[in-house]
C-alpha cells in the first residue's frame, strides 16, 4: 500500500513536469544553475550532518551503562571520563562552526556568481506587477520600438535580459524556478533582475508572495526562443491590432469601444488606451488568460467575460450582462487581435 | 417575568445590532441578477428612447440594491478606487475638492444629492462638462461611485467611509469629514461651476 502511495506521488511529480516547467531542479540557465548547486551542496551537508547525529545518538544508547535497581549510584563524576565527554562535545561544536562557515562562504559565492552577467545587448524588461497579473514594457533606446504585453515573456535564448522591478499596489514577488530565485516587487521601489536562458523552453512563473484573494491565481510564463524568433515575435508586438474583417469580430469591436472594456484595457490603432487592466492589443498571440488561469481558448474567454468572479473571485474585472451573441461576438474580436 | 423578557428584547437589538455589522463588511463578488435594471431616462428630447420626464420632476427611483444605500464599507472602498481608476480624479480632484469640475466634498448639489441623482449624473452625464458614462461603466459600479461620492462630504456613517488610501492623499480622510447639509445649487454663468 505505501508502495502505491509511492508510485502515485511519483505519477503526480513527473505529471507536474510536463509542460510548462515550473522546476528549481531543472534549471534552463546559469543563475538557475547556481542555485541548483548551491541546493545541492546544502542538502549534501545537511544529509551528513543528519545522518552524523543519529548515528552519535544511536551509539549512545547502545554504550549507555546498564546497571541493576539495587547498584548505588554514582555521586562523583570520575575526572578522566568527563574530560573525554567534555573533548567530544568540543570537536562537534567546531564541526558545526566551520559546517556552518562552509555553507554561507558557498551562499556568497553563489550570489556573486549570480551576479556576474555581462549586460551588453541586454533585453531590457520593465515588469509592473499588479493585483492579479503581469505587465511588461520592453525598453528599446529607440522609442518607437517599445511595446507593452502582459503576462506573458518572450526572452531570446542566449541573450541577457535585465528586468525592472515594480509595483503599483501591494508587494509581490516574480519567480521563475527555471531562471532565478524570487525578487520582492515593492511598491514606489525598484528593483532589478538579471538573468539568461541558455535552453530554449516555456518557463512557467509565479508570484512568491502573498498579495491578496487572488495570488494563487497570479501566474506567467517565460518563453525562451532562438534569437531569430524572439525578434519575429517582438516585431509582430511593435505593430497595432490587426483585427480580423469577420462580421462577427466587427461586431465584437464596436461593443469592445462602446461599452466597459475600453475603460481598462488597451488595444493599440484604436481608441481604446487605458492602463487598468492587461494590454490586449495581441491577445490572441497569449497562451493563457487571467494570469494564467485559464488556457486562451474561445470557450474559456468567453466564460471569463460572461463572470470574471467565477474563476478569480475578487479581480477587479466586472461581470458582463451581455447578452450571449454579444459575448461570443466580443470573443470573436479578442480571439482576432492576433 | 417581566425584566426576562426586557433582557430577551435587549439581547434581540444586540444581535441585529452585531448582524448590521456583518453586512457592513460583507464583500459581494457575485454579479447582480438579471439584465440592466436603470430606467432609460433621457437627457433631452433628441435622444432616442422613452418619453422625457416633464421639467421639474424628480428624478425616477432606482431599485435598491445592497450598495445603493452605501452602507457596506467595501463598495464605498471599490467607489474610492473607481474614482481614481475611471478618472473622476482628473476634474473633481483626488480628495472630491474640486478642481475643473464642481467640487464633491461641499454642501453644493447643481443636479441633486441623492444617491439616485449622483446615480443619473454619472450616466447621463451633465452640462458644462461631465461626460456621459452610461454603457461604460457597470450598473454596480456606478453604485459604488455614488456611495464614495456621498462619503466625501460626509454623508456615510463614519464606520462605512473610507479611513485609509492607496496611494498618497493630501485632503482630509473621508472618515474624518464633517456631514455637509446638502443645498441645492445652481451652476455660475460660464463654463466653469467650481
Amino acid at each position: 500500500m505505501p508502495l502505491a502511495a509511492a508510485a502515485v506521488l511519483l505519477l503526480a511529480c513527473m505529471g507536474a513536469h510536463a509542460s510548462p516547467l515550473q522546476d528549481v531542479l531543472s534549471p534552463a540557465g546559469p543563475q538557475a544553475s547556481h542555485i541548483r548547486d548551491l541546493w545541492h551542496i546544502t542538502l549534501a551537508v545537511c544529509t551528513l550532518v543528519f545522518a552524523g547525529v543519529l548515528a552519535a545518538l544511536v551509539l549512545v544508547l547502545w554504550r549507555s551503562p546498564r546497571a541493576a535497581s539495587t547498584t548505588a549510584a554514582e555521586l562523583r563524576p570520575a575526572a578522566a571520563r568527563e574530560r573525554r565527554s567534555g573533548r567530544r562535545v568540543g570537536a562537534a561544536i567546531a564541526a558545526s562552526v566551520l559546517l556552518l562557515l562552509f555553507l554561507i562562504v558557498a551562499s556568497v559565492l553563489t550570489d556573486r556568481a549570480i551576479a556576474q552577467l555581462a549586460l551588453k545587448d541586454a533585453v531590457r524588461i520593465e515588469i509592473t506587477a499588479n493585483q492579479w497579473w503581469w505587465e511588461a514594457r520592453y525598453d528599446d533606446d529607440d522609442p518607437s520600438r517599445t511595446f507593452t504585453t502582459a503576462n506573458e515573456l518572450h526572452i531570446p535564448v542566449g541573450r541577457p535580459v535585465l528586468f525592472t522591478l515594480k509595483s503599483n499596489d501591494v508587494i509581490h514577488s516574480l519567480w521563475v524556478p527555471n531562471l532565478h530565485g524570487k525578487k520582492d516587487l515593492i511598491p514606489g521601489r525598484t528593483a532589478t533582475l538579471q538573468l539568461r536562458a541558455d535552453k530554449p523552453g516555456v518557463y512557467r512563473g509565479q508570484c512568491a508572495e502573498f498579495c491578496g484573494f487572488q495570488h494563487a491565481f497570479m501566474a506567467f510564463l517565460v518563453v525562451a526562443h532562438p534569437l531569430a524568433d524572439y525578434e519575429a515575435w517582438a516585431a509582430g508586438q511593435r505593430r497595432s491590432a490587426v483585427a480580423s474583417g469577420d462580421a462577427q469580430a466587427v461586431r465584437g469591436r464596436e461593443l469592445f469601444l462602446g461599452g466597459t472594456c475600453v475603460m481598462c484595457h488597451t488595444v493599440l490603432g484604436t481608441t481604446a488606451s487605458a492602463h487598468r487592466g492587461p494590454d490586449l492589443t495581441h491577445f490572441a498571440s497569449r497562451q493563457t488568460l487571467a494570469a494564467g488561469t485559464l488556457a486562451n481558448t474561445p470557450e474559456d474567454l468567453q466564460r471569463w467575460i460572461r463572470n470574471p468572479q467565477q474563476f478569480k473571485p475578487g479581480v477587479n474585472m466586472p461581470a458582463s450582462n451581455l447578452p450571449d451573441e454579444d459575448i461570443k461576438a466580443l470573443a470573436a474580436y479578442l480571439r482576432s487581435l492576433s | 417575568m417581566r425584566a426576562a423578557r426586557r433582557h430577551a428584547a435587549l439581547a434581540l437589538c444586540a444581535a441585529l445590532l452585531l448582524a448590521a455589522g456583518c453586512e457592513r463588511e460583507r464583500r459581494n463578488f457575485e454579479p447582480p441578477q438579471g439584465q440592466a435594471v436603470a430606467p432609460k431616462v433621457r437627457a433631452t428630447v433628441l435622444q432616442p428612447g422613452q418619453p422625457m420626464p416633464p421639467a421639474g420632476a424628480q428624478a425616477p427611483d432606482m431599485p435598491a440594491t445592497p450598495y445603493t444605500a452605501g452602507d457596506n464599507a467595501f463598495a464605498v472602498s471599490q467607489g474610492k478606487r473607481l474614482y481614481r481608476w475611471y478618472n473622476c480624479s482628473a476634474c473633481h480632484a483626488p480628495g472630491g475638492g474640486g478642481d475643473w469640475g464642481p467640487a464633491l466634498s461641499d454642501d453644493k448639489w447643481i443636479y441633486g444629492s441623492r444617491p439616485n441623482d449622483i446615480f443619473l449624473s454619472i450616466v447621463q452625464g451633465r452640462p458644462n462638462g461631465m461626460p456621459s458614462f452610461g454603457g461604460h461603466i457597470p450598473e454596480d459600479q456606478v453604485w459604488q461611485l455614488v456611495a464614495y461620492v456621498r462619503s466625501l462630504s460626509g454623508q456615510l456613517r463614519k464606520d462605512v467611509a473610507p479611513g485609509r488610501s492607496d496611494a498618497l492623499q493630501a485632503s482630509e480622510p473621508e472618515v474624518a469629514r464633517d456631514r455637509e447639509q446638502p443645498r441645492p445649487a445652481v451652476p455660475r454663468d460660464g463654463a466653469q461651476n467650481r
